[in-house]
């Protein structure tokens, strides 16, 4: 055993002594990221995979489909036709008066108080509402609401003549919608500064009305990432949990109060994977929008960059 | 003169008015109606919460809430900061081929809702109470999370602004440490990048809910939606202070970015 | 092709209280290319821009092919822009931004292509028509930029700071190239820069600017070799600032009598006197007051830095060759050829 080591250590080549230098510094280097990966894999990995697995798995454990043909149960399926529906209505109006929005206020420059004040609320309204912008509405268009009570009392309009409509869908429209705005100014202000004066200046050279301007040039540049945003805020609204929990106590119209249900109540006898499998549902529907939106993103970054 | 372009920007001026202003109003009035709402019935809702003895003592689940999301913040930032910069700045220097599985990662969340992976995490979170304990303090390891993406964004984009190779190289070959190349040179070219990952951080743990809730355990969010069923009037008080709060932090914020590089460049 | 004149008349341009343009007046002939030539802040390309309809001027008339043009908007004013850098359109192709100003005049399809291909073949990037400008070098977009500009058949053709943003062998290569393409299709052209040796290179003549004015408008030649003021000559070429003394239209430079420029009014007294450094000459001589301090070999030619007593440095211009027999350290004689100089008041 000891002949063919010496014979190794003997003839040394250069390479091989360099080479194996250069692996252990490899690993050195890859010890760097060990931390990063092992606590993503604890606190990102396993409760997905925990997700997946339990999605095709019935109470026993024992592998099943039962879940995922649960999700055609009407209730389910109602429940995710809302949740999309929800997320495309606010996803357009949100993007088309956002994209208004951040026009304005990029036609102020980049420096101005007013970039300022706007970008910082919509900066709150976007990533901060959840629970609060719940009350916020409470407050205003509520039971006994600032504005509920005003039209009641000056103008003698009862909007809730209708039903309790703000905590049901249409509240939920209301609601998203006045957050779905704010973050399409924050996403959409970043394409709108890579439009170059330079094309609007070359288009009136060239011989270009304003109207032709937008036409032929600001919107084909535009809509990859104005499409791109649109998708983003669809994610957004399709994600959302906060909002609504604090908003509908009763019933649950959309797939995240579903899982909620699904995880708070254990009546459901034999269904305790069928959150998983509603989960599973949103991951799916979230990862084909976010992929949509990773290509018309690269697109946005090679023309307004 | 005819003034064509003046005519055009004043145009545009009009536009930029009427839309913020708008925008504006639309922005206040939840404000005002919030105010309104808690001062109908007189003053008493402020006074005890700017009490905090008394705010203390009356709603005993608030001040839990806001002990909870103290923590919660300081401990998530940290984590989110010792875990993302090195790594981050480590493979743009060492390991240039893993850059894009890091950026892929990072980003991963954003395709995992929250009300999705808290479904997920609950084993995982039988295992931390099995070791540290339930606290809700707990909750900043499921935080960090959340705030991987936006928090990457932040740091890739100061990073990208300058030349982290060179750098390095340059304080390498002056003899410095790899330690000391990340603290004196790569982390002072990237405070402010980093500055607005902290603070997207803090937005995003103090504003969650969902893992909060649905885990059972408590944060100030969690707090303020199970005093609204006892109390509306301060529920809608601390959301009020909370909204009012966060505008400032964040107005503050973008001076704060843009004053740090006027320093650099005159000193 | 008909080209047509341009006439400024009293132009002026105020930015809150800087006032870009203070009176400006230019007569450019048809078919005759001007360079707008001055530091950044003098005012070039405010009147660039004012010509193109891209900024309101506060009075002043516009004059183009006779008609006065100030209250046409920029889009029907019928002028080829290029722009420092960034202007193609990222969406379209190389042809198809050619073709932008073309689609705008209604021409059909066939005929467009035809002319777009027609002007990048003329610009000589023909081969890369279906590129998009993300894959084009800066200095093949500047060239797909002035495609798109003359396509149309301007009336003038306005170049502001085309080749700014370019590498210094594709600038000269590129403005070379422009400058034959402009004698090819006769436009009148407004050129602004602030590079002085563009503008020399290029121009039939050069109008330099200072504070929104015209200090000096001239053929190259006449621009370079009797500049009117010192700002003129300190701005175009390098110029040894000599000390001296002016009696009547002489002025008396390291014991040299020089004439000077025609037209300049200067007191008899001391006076700095602007020197080219090829108006200088130097000779190796054991004997000579001067020292050799520095040499920078410029191909054919080369720079000799040549101190004298009393603190005076001066810079000589020779060829090559001659730099061996003075070597740094090296005593030499400094001769002034006569040549008719500028002064400024010491």
């Amino acid at each position: 055993m000891t002949a063919p080591t010496t014979g190794t250590l003997e003839a040394p080549t250069t390479t091989g002594v360099r080479g194996g230098r250069r692996h252990r510094s490899r690993i050195r280097d890859l010890l760097g990221v060990v931390p990063f990966f092992v606590y993503v894999a604890v606190f990102l990995f396993i409760p997905t995979i925990v997700v997946v697995v339990g999605a095709f798995a019935g109470d026993d454990g024992r592998p099943t489909l039962e879940n995922i043909s649960a999700l055609a149960d009407d209730y389910i399926v109602e429940a995710f036709v809302r949740s999309i529906t929800l997320s495309a209505v606010t996803a357009i109006l949100g993007a088309v008066i956002g994209a208004l929005v951040a026009y304005a206020v990029v036609t102020a420059g980049p420096d101005s108080l007013v970039r300022r004040l706007v970008t910082s609320a919509c900066g709150v309204l976007a990533q901060f509402g959840g629970v609060t912008l719940a009350f916020a509405f409470i407050a205003t268009i509520g039971f006994s609401g600032f504005v509920t009570v005003f039209l009641k009392d000056s103008l003698g309009i009862d909007i809730f003549s209708g039903g309790m409509w703000l905590f049901d869908l249409p509240g939920l429209v209301l609601v998203y919608t006045y957050f779905q705005i704010p973050l399409m100014v924050i996403v959409f202000l970043p394409a709108l500064d890579g439009v170059r004066p330079q094309w609007r200046e070359a288009t009136e050279s060239l011989g270009g009305s304003t109207f032709y301007y937008w036409r032929r040039v600001a919107a084909p540049l535009l809509a990859p990432a104005f499409i791109g945003s649109t998708l983003l805020l669809f994610a957004n609204a399709f994600s959302a949990y906060a909002t609504a929990a604090a908003l509908v106590s009763q019933g649950s119209p959309i797939v995240p109060l579903q899982i909620r249900s699904a995880l708070t109540s254990e009546v459901l006898l034999g269904r305790e994977n069928l959150g998983k499998a509603m989960a599973l549902g949103m991951v799916l529907v979230v990862a084909l929008v976010m992929w949509l939106y990773g290509l018309l993103q690269r697109r946005t970054s090679r023309w307004l960059d | 003169m005819a003034g064509l372009r003046k005519r055009r920007a004043r145009r545009q001026q009009a536009l930029r008015w009427v839309v913020v202003t708008l925008f504006a109003v639309l922005f206040l009035l939840p404000l005002i109606a919030m105010f309104e709402f808690t001062t109908r019935d007189g003053w008493d809702t402020w006074r005890v919460f700017f009490n905090w003895k008394a705010l203390g003592e009356t709603y005993p689940i608030l001040w839990t809430g806001m002990k909870a999301s103290f923590w919660l913040v300081l401990l998530s930032v940290a984590l989110t900061l010792v875990l993302l910069v090195p790594t981050v700045v480590w493979v743009r220097l060492r390991l240039p081929r893993l850059r894009r599985v890091v950026e892929f990662v990072s980003l991963l969340p954003l395709t995992v809702p929250a009300v999705v992976l808290v479904v997920g995490l609950a084993p995982v979170y039988a295992w931390v109470v099995y070791f540290v304990g339930g606290s809700s303090v707990t909750l900043f390891l499921a935080y960090t999370v959340l705030a991987l993406p936006f928090a990457y964004r932040a740091i890739d984009a100061g990073l990208s602004a300058i030349d982290v190779r060179t750098l390095s190289e340059a304080a390498r070959s002056l003899g410095s440490s790899w330690a000391t190349v990340m603290w004196r040179v790569v982390l002072p070219n990237i405070r402010s990048a980093v500055l607005s990952a902290a603070f997207l951080t803090v937005a995003l743990v103090l504003g969650e809910f969902t893992i909060a809730s649905l885990l059972n355990r408590d944060n100030i969010q969690v707090a303020i939606n199970q005093l609204g069923k006892s109390s509306a009037t301060m529920s809608v008080a601390v959301s009020l202070a909370a909204l009012v709060l966060a505008f400032a932090l964040l107005f503050l914020l973008s001076f704060a970015g843009r004053r740090r590089n006027r320093e650099r460049k005159t000193s | 092709m008909t080209s047509s004149g341009v006439r400024l008349e009293a132009l002026r341009r105020q930015f809150g209280n800087v006032h870009a343009l203070d009176g400006l007046d230019l007569d450019m002939a048809p078919g005759e290319l001007v360079a707008l030539l001055g530091p950044s802040g003098c005012g070039k390309t405010t009147a660039l821009r004012i010509l193109a309809g891209l900024e309101d001027s506060d009075s002043g008339r516009i004059i183009v092919g006779g008609k006065d043009i100030a209250n046409v908007p920029a889009n029907k004013r019928g002028m080829g822009m290029v722009f420092q850098a960034y202007s193609l359109f990222p969406h379209l192709t190389a042809i198809e931004n050619v073709e932008f100003g073309l689609r705008l005049r209604k021409q059909n399809a066939a005929a467009r292509r035809k002319r777009a291909q027609d002007m990048l073949d003329l610009v000589g990037i023909g081969a890369h028509a279906s590129r998009f400008p993300q894959q084009l070098s800066g200095g093949q977009q500047q060239r797909v930029a002035l495609a798109r500009a003359l396509a149309f058949e301007p009336e003038v053709l306005l170049l502001d700071e085309p080749l700014s943003a370019l590498d210094a062998k594709v600038r000269v290569q590129l403005r070379e190239e422009i400058r034959r393409i402009q004698l090819e299709v006769g436009t009148t052209t407004l050129f602004v820069t602030h590079d002085q040796e563009e503008a020399l290179a290029i121009a039939d003549r050069v109008g330099v600017m200072r504070a929104g004015q015209l200090e000096q408008i001239g053929s190259p030649e006449d621009i370079y070799r009797t500049p009117a003021t010192p700002f003129v000559a300190e701005f175009v070429g390098l110029s040894n600032r000599l000390a001296g003394r002016v009696t009547g239209d002489v002025v008396e430079v390291l014991d040299t009598k020089l004439p000077l420029v025609a037209g300049a009014s200067v007191h008899d007294g001391p006076a700095t006197a602007l020197v080219r450094p090829e108006s200088v000459d130097v000779t190796a001589d054991a004997d000579g007051t001067g020292r050799v301090v520095a040499v920078s070999f410029l191909g054919p030619l080369a720079r000799v830095t040549v101190a004298l007593p009393g603190d005076a440095v001066v810079v000589a211009q020779l060829a090559s060759a001659r730099l061996a027999e003075m070597p740094p350290g090296t005593a030499v004689r400094v001769v002034l050829r006569p040549v008719p100089v500028v002064v400024s008041a010491a």
